[in-house]
């Protein structure tokens, strides 16, 4: 049993990491590791709300929706869940941390609409976890987040005192940091258990 | 039609109980807003020229609200809206002594030698990392007009090759002292009206060559100042505007008539 999550836990950080692998959550990935710093504070808000959001999800789909037999409302009732996690934790965030609050500014309401929060909480139920699993694989999901933004956000800070082309600079080089990346982390597709 | 209404309810239901958790967290998590915050913003003159030092007029409201900033730091203030700030946050009002910017240079085009044609960035910080412009002198304004663009009150211009400031639109607050890359913008009190116009440190025979109406440092105007209040060093003569009572003696005397009145 525990083995099971924990090799669920690896696979989903290095095999089949949510950024790099299955490219969800491209655009905090892009928008908000421009330092480490800030980079840490997103992720980690977003792995809570993930995290959070499997739990919540998952009782939602075999409590509410699947005896009513209403699960084609999915979509519109997850989204409903993660909007409230991402609410709370913006107030939490406010109160607790008005300098990570201000850094990461329009991203922090943006995971409301990110698609790796969503993407995890559909995986779950596509996947038929039970309810620990859900939870393991949406806390190692964020994980597999903070790696793949930390790294990239190392690299971008290397990037912006580096002699860059004038067509590169920005976003461009960023682009091509992140696809090298990616392919960096295709080797770990070699990984079987 | 329960088919139909069960969604809806459901959906209402989850809705519901989501809205009442967020609404006891947001009690919870209350962040206390200082209603002043707006007011004192409004007051403040919102150009964001960052001559008090902070970044912009909302993290001076923010300074003046937690009490580490002055009211007097920011020079732009209108006395009215500084005396409203100072109501508002029951301080008293600490007069500061009002200074304008003014340009150390009058090297005019007629007056300064070209020492070649400048065709780089429109910009003095570029054209004094390359070559320092057209202008043969490496001490005065190169007329780019990087002063004028820090200016957020409109009060400088580049007139015939050099910045002058307009004291009626100048506030004082400094942005253009640090954009100048020569270092020829000062603040000065708004009533020293008596100026040496020169920056140069060049030696009088070589000023010859340079510029019309540079300083050469001959002395003449320190001689002559019954105040004595100019000290000539470096081949330049410069006026300590403490003391200067404006009574134009220097300029009478001065040879490269660089020394003027402007009121």
């Amino acid at each position: 049993m525990i083995t099971e999550l924990l090799l669920l836990c690896i696979t989903t950080i290095l095999a089949d990491n949510f950024v790099l692998c299955k490219f969800l959550g491209c655009c905090p990935f892009l928008g908000v590791s421009k330092q480490v710093q800030t980079a840490v504070g997103m992720s980690l808000a977003v792995t809570f709300v993930m995290t959070v959001a499997s739990a919540i999800t998952w009782l939602v789909q075999y409590f509410v929706l699947v005896p009513f037999a209403m699960e084609y409302m999915q979509t519109v009732s997850f989204i409903l869940v993660i909007a409230v996690l991402v609410q709370f934790v913006e107030m939490v965030l406010q109160k607790m941390s008005p300098g990570l609050y201000n850094a990461l500014g329009i991203y922090l309401p943006l995971i409301t609409t990110n698609c790796a929060v969503l993407g995890v909480a559909i995986l779950n139920i596509t996947e038929g976890f039970d309810f620990i699993q859900a939870v393991v694989y949406g806390f190692s999901a964020g994980l597999s987040f903070l790696v793949a933004i930390v790294l990239f956000a190392g690299v971008r800070e290397r990037l912006a005192a580096a002699d860059i082309p004038k067509a590169l600079q920005g976003f461009p080089i960023a682009l091509l940091a992140a696809g090298i990346l990616a392919m960096a982390f295709l080797g770990f597709q070699g990984l079987s258990f | 039609m329960l088919k139909l209404l069960l969604p809806v309810v459901v959906l209402g239901g989850l809705g519901a109980v989501f809205g009442a958790l967020l609404g006891v967290a947001a009690k919870i998590f209350k962040v206390e807003t200082d209603e002043r915050a707006e007011v004192v913003l409004e007051l403040l003159p919102g150009a964001n020229c960052g001559g008090c030092g902070l970044a912009g007029c909302a993290a001076m409201t923010e300074a003046l609200l937690n009490g580490t900033a002055e009211i007097g730091m920011c020079a732009a203030l209108k006395q009215e809206n500084a005396a409203r700030i100072a109501e508002l946050l029951g301080k008293k009002l600490v007069k500061n002594e009002a200074k304008v910017a003014h340009v150390f240079c009058s090297g005019t085009c007629e007056q300064a030698a070209k020492k070649g044609t400048y065709t780089g960035i429109y910009d003095c910080v570029s054209a004094a990392q390359c070559g320092g412009g057209d202008k043969a002198c490496m001490y005065g304004c190169m007329g780019y007009g990087s002063c004028v663009a820090a200016c957020a009150f409109h009060a400088i211009s580049v007139c015939d090759g050099v910045a002058v400031v307009d004291n009626s639109n100048c506030v004082g607050c400094g942005a253009c002292v640090t954009a100048c890359p020569r270092e020829l913008i000062e603040l000065v009190p708004v009533e020293a009206k008596t100026f040496i116009n020169c920056r140069s440190h060049d030696k009088g025979s070589a000023m010859k060559d340079i510029c019309k109406i540079g300083c050469i440092g001959c002395g003449l105007c320190a001689k002559h100042c019954p105040e004595d209040v100019i000290r000539v060093s470096k081949h330049l003569a410069t006026i300590s505007y403490t003391m200067c009572t404006n009574c134009n003696a220097c300029i009478e005397n001065c040879p490269k008539h660089v020394i003027a009145h402007v009121e």
